[in-house]
This record gives C-alpha cells, sequence and structure tokens, in this order.
C-alpha cells in the first residue's frame, strides 16, 4: 500500500524540554494507524504535528520534515488553512460550537465561502450520514449541538470534519470522554471510514487500538519503540517494554 | 466556656456583624431614594419632560436636558463600541504575550481608575481646542467614550477569556483562519458578556457631571440640539444647575430629575442583567 505521511527525523522540543526524538514513520493510505503509549511519551504531540496544531503553543519548537504528498508541510509557502482542510481533526473532548446542529457541520465549507444553500444542504446530509448521526437528527438540524448526548456530539464532530472532505483524519483519545455503548459506535464508524480515508488514531485503551487499528506505533519517553502491523505488535512484540506495556504490566 | 463554645460564639457574633454591614449600604440608599421620591415624584408630569429650563422653577422642565443625554448617549456608544471591543479583541486574541502588552494591560486597567475630571481637562485641549469641536455634543460623546473605554476594553476581554479554547481549536482545525474564528465563533459565543459591559459602560456615562461642565457644556440652553455639533446640556448638569440654586422650588425640580435619571440607569442596568441571563443560559460549555 500507498505512503501518504512521513515523518522524517523529527525532532520536537518544548523549551528544553525534548518532547519526540527523531522519529521516521510512513503512514499507510487508508489504514488506521494508532499511537499508543504512557501518558506524556508525546504521541499527542506528534498527532498534532501532522495538522500544525503545535504552533500555537509558544516555547514550541521543531526539526524535521514532515512528508504529505510529498511536500514538507512545515515548509514557509504551505498555507496553514489549505493544509487543515486536507488533514482533519477530531479532539479528545467533543467541542461542537454552539450553534446548531446545522451550522456546526456547514461550518467549514462557510469559511471556504460555499454559500449556496442546496450546496450546503446537501453537504451537512451527506456527512451526517457517513458518521452515523444522520437518523438521529435529521428532525432537529435547527437545534444547539450542544443539547445532544456526549457520543452523538462527539459523532458530529466526525460529521464536520468529513464535511471539509479531508483524505487524512487525525484523531486523539477520540473515545475517552464517552461510555462505552457510545464508544463502540465511534469504533465502528473508525472502521467504516476507512475505506475512504487514512486515519492515524492517540489512544490509551489497548483493546481499542487493537480492535480497529491496522498497524500501530508504540511511544515512550519521546521515543518511538516499536512500529508494526496491529497483529505483531499485540502478538509478537520485539521489545520487552512494548510488551510489558500492552500487557498491562506499567503505564 | 470551653473552646468550642468561644468559637460559635464568634461566629454569630461575625454573623450578625455581617447583616449590619450589609444592611447599611442598603438603608442609606434606601432613606435616599425615599426622599428623592417624596419631594420629586409629584413635580413629574408631562409638561416637566416637555418644557424648556425657565428662570421660574414651576414651568422649568428636563427637555433639553433628556435629549441632550440621549444624543450623548448614542454617540458615545457609536464611538466606544468599535474602539473598545476592536481593543478587547486585539489584546485577548492577537498580541503576543511580551513586556510591552503587559504593560500595556496594567495600564489599561489604571485608566479606568483616573478622576473623570481629569478626562474633562484632556478632552478641554485635545477634543475642544486641538480639534475644534468647540462645546459640543461630539466633544461631550468623545470625552465620555475615552473616559469608559476601559471599561468596554476589559469587559470584552473578560467575555473573550470565557470562550473555551476548544472552540478556537475546532475552528482552526476545520481551516478557517484566526479572523474567521474570532468573527464566527469567539465573538457570538461572547456576546451576552461584552454586550453587558458595553451597557454598564454607557450607564455610567449617562450619569457623568464633571468633565462634561469642564469642557463647557452649557448650564442654561434654551433649545434642543439638531445636529451633532450643537451645544448641549445634560441631565446631570441639569440637575446640579437647579440644586444649586437657592430657592427650594428649583431643588424639588432637582429630586424630580434624579428620579428620571436613576430611571434611565436602572432600566439600562435591568437590560444588562437581562442578556447576561439570556446568553448564559443559551450556552452552557
Amino acid at each position: 500500500m500507498e505512503n501518504v505521511l512521513e515523518a522524517k527525523n523529527v525532532n520536537v522540543f518544548y523549551g528544553d524540554f525534548q518532547a519526540l526524538k527523531n522519529i521516521n514513520m510512513k503512514f499507510k493510505k487508508n489504514a488506521v494507524t494508532a499511537l499508543i503509549g504512557p501518558s506524556g511519551c508525546g504521541k499527542s504531540t506528534y498527532l498534532r504535528l501532522f495538522n500544525r496544531m503545535n504552533d500555537y503553543i509558544d516555547s514550541f519548537n521543531m526539526q524535521g520534515d514532515i512528508m504529505v504528498e510529498n511536500k514538507n508541510i512545515y515548509n514557509k509557502e504551505i498555507v496553514v488553512e489549505e493544509l487543515r482542510k486536507k488533514i482533519g481533526m477530531v479532539f479528545q473532548k467533543p467541542n461542537p460550537f454552539p450553534k446548531s446542529i446545522f451550522e456546526n457541520v456547514a461550518y467549514g465549507l462557510k469559511i471556504q465561502g460555499v454559500t449556496n444553500k442546496a450546496v450546503l444542504k446537501n453537504a451537512v446530509r451527506k456527512a451526517l450520514q457517513q458518521a452515523a448521526l444522520w437518523d438521529e437528527v435529521k428532525l432537529d438540524l435547527d437545534k444547539s449541538a450542544l443539547a445532544l448526548s456526549g457520543g452523538q456530539q462527539q459523532r458530529l464532530c466526525i460529521a464536520r470534519t468529513l464535511a471539509v472532505e479531508p483524505s487524512i483524519i487525525l484523531m486523539d483519545e477520540p473515545t475517552s470522554a464517552l461510555d462505552p455503548i457510545a464508544t463502540a459506535k465511534v469504533e465502528e464508524l473508525i472502521r467504516e471510514l476507512k475505506q475512504k480515508y487514512t486515519i492515524i488514531i492517540v489512544t490509551h485503551n489497548m483493546q481499542q487500538a487493537s480492535r480497529i487499528s491496522d498497524y500501530t506505533a508504540f511511544f515512550y519517553m519521546g521515543d518511538m519503540i516499536e512500529y508494526n502491523k496491529t497483529d505483531t505488535i499485540f502478538r509478537n512484540p520485539q521489545y520487552e517494554r512494548t510488551q510489558n506495556y500492552i500487557t498491562g504490566r506499567f503505564g | 466556656m470551653n473552646n468550642s463554645q468561644i468559637n460559635r460564639l464568634k461566629d454569630k457574633t461575625f454573623n450578625y456583624f455581617g447583616i449590619f454591614c450589609t444592611l447599611i449600604g442598603l438603608v442609606i440608599l434606601a432613606f435616599f431614594i425615599g426622599s428623592i421620591f417624596y419631594d420629586g415624584l409629584r413635580r413629574i408630569d408631562w409638561d416637566f419632560l416637555t418644557s424648556l429650563p425657565s428662570r421660574k422653577a414651576e414651568k422649568a422642565g428636563i427637555l433639553t436636558a433628556w435629549v441632550g443625554s440621549i444624543w450623548i448617549v448614542i454617540f458615545t456608544f457609536i464611538i466606544v463600541v468599535p474602539l473598545g471591543i476592536s481593543a478587547g479583541i486585539y489584546l485577548e486574541e492577537y498580541a503576543k504575550k511580551s513586556r510591552l502588552s503587559s504593560l500595556i494591560e496594567v495600564n489599561i486597567s489604571n485608566l479606568a481608575g483616573v478622576p473623570s475630571i481629569i478626562y474633562g481637562l484632556l478632552s478641554l485641549e485635545i477634543f475642544v481646542r486641538l480639534f475644534g469641536m468647540g462645546n459640543s455634543i461630539l466633544a461631550g460623546s468623545c470625552t465620555l467614550a475615552l473616559l469608559v473605554l476601559p471599561i468596554v476594553i476589559v469587559a470584552t476581554r473578560e467575555a473573550l477569556k470565557a470562550v473555551p479554547h476548544s472552540i478556537r481549536a475546532a475552528s482552526y482545525a476545520l481551516g478557517a483562519s484566526k479572523w474567521q474564528t474570532v468573527w464566527e465563533q469567539v465573538l457570538p459565543a461572547s456576546f451576552g458578556g461584552i454586550l453587558t459591559g458595553v451597557i454598564l459602560a454607557i450607564s455610567r456615562a449617562v450619569g457623568e457631571t464633571a468633565p462634561l461642565i469642564v469642557i463647557g457644556a452649557l448650564l442654561y440652553v434654551p433649545f434642543t440640539p439638531s445636529s451633532p455639533m450643537d451645544e448641549f446640556t445634560v441631565l446631570p448638569i441639569q440637575i446640579f444647575n437647579w440644586i444649586s440654586r437657592p430657592q427650594h422650588e428649583f431643588t424639588i425640580n432637582a429630586a424630580a430629575a434624579i428620579i428620571i435619571l436613576l430611571l434611565i440607569t436602572f432600566i439600562m442596568n435591568g437590560v444588562a442583567v437581562y442578556f447576561r441571563n439570556k446568553w448564559q443560559k443559551k450556552i452552557n460549555w
């Protein structure tokens, strides 16, 4: 399979603290890649490199290249807003805008200048269907998104991301604030989405990583320890540290 | 008495002392309002609101004063809203954290504490003389706008701060620029707080007297202003004028005018509270 994303010799510093140490990784197209590791290992920092969300942190400093479609996204001529249309992100806590469901999903297109109501309506419907939320909200599109349950809010956030039609979706512990039933729905959704999208997901949940991902990378103290097919990582890890982490002996 | 009984006694003592402290302000205010209403209420009628000022107390009205106050409020609003909100947005969303920006922040808070007469002197030199506005409504509005500008800036910043960071992150992650994020998401979400600050600032401006006297607002105006370049008077100045006369009838006129002024500020504060509650209920993070 084709690689869509590549990290080359990536080092990240927050002031004097080195959060990521010389990371080299290639991500496969239309696959789910899970990033696992104990808190503070750098996996979220790593994920946020791909849509440049770390840029807002004052002490953030990075060396190395992140290649998307053979272009380094940290080059000066890259327009960050354009990059983020190609690489969407779903956050840890559901963060719908305090607006209607429709407005939430349409926002990404509206800021691109789409004003045609029929186009917006179609896009909103399509995105909500893809996120398996349409049947639950189709009669309430004008209601406030804040009135939805946590699980529905998170699927709304996924729909909002899909509406912009990205090719890569980053997910930062998307189910950590959800109950088991809502989590199962989101996981099922992720499995469906990988037909069309490349997904990179940070998770603290080992079972989740083994259930939904095709590839898994284990991070520890800023190092990428091991990266392989999920089956191999969970059945036959090369390093003892990986073995200890996935079996819950430390973490 | 053992130790815990003593502690209980202290507890009770402070409780009563606290009630006393709370009531003392309210009682004095109630007494003040009561005596104003006793003096002034019977003087208020349609003629009082629609008559020009006069040397005869029983014929004198507050038409020019309240019309002047409304002119002043409108122009102060027009000037202070774009300035204050823009400055607040800049400081909160755009300015990089540096020594200079924290120096500016401290000084904006300090400005809110500068005595209003100082603003009057400043405006007399700048707006009235240097810019040649004369003692017009425009000069008065500029003065008051300057005076309440810090209130609007601080209120805007507080309201923007209350919007969770995750909302901004969500907007950026969808490809929005900073301006789009502020304009489409952060400002609407903080609108209630900003509006409350603006209304409180304006109601402060309605009651100001000293800076307007310094820039030359008139004590006696026999006409209602018809343009922002006209000379003017406002309610607090009319009150000040009547109070300073020896005849008792004018004191009654002043009491009646105070009731009208209080009514205006109470209504404005009420509107501010209404908007705050309405918007807080709507947005429950």
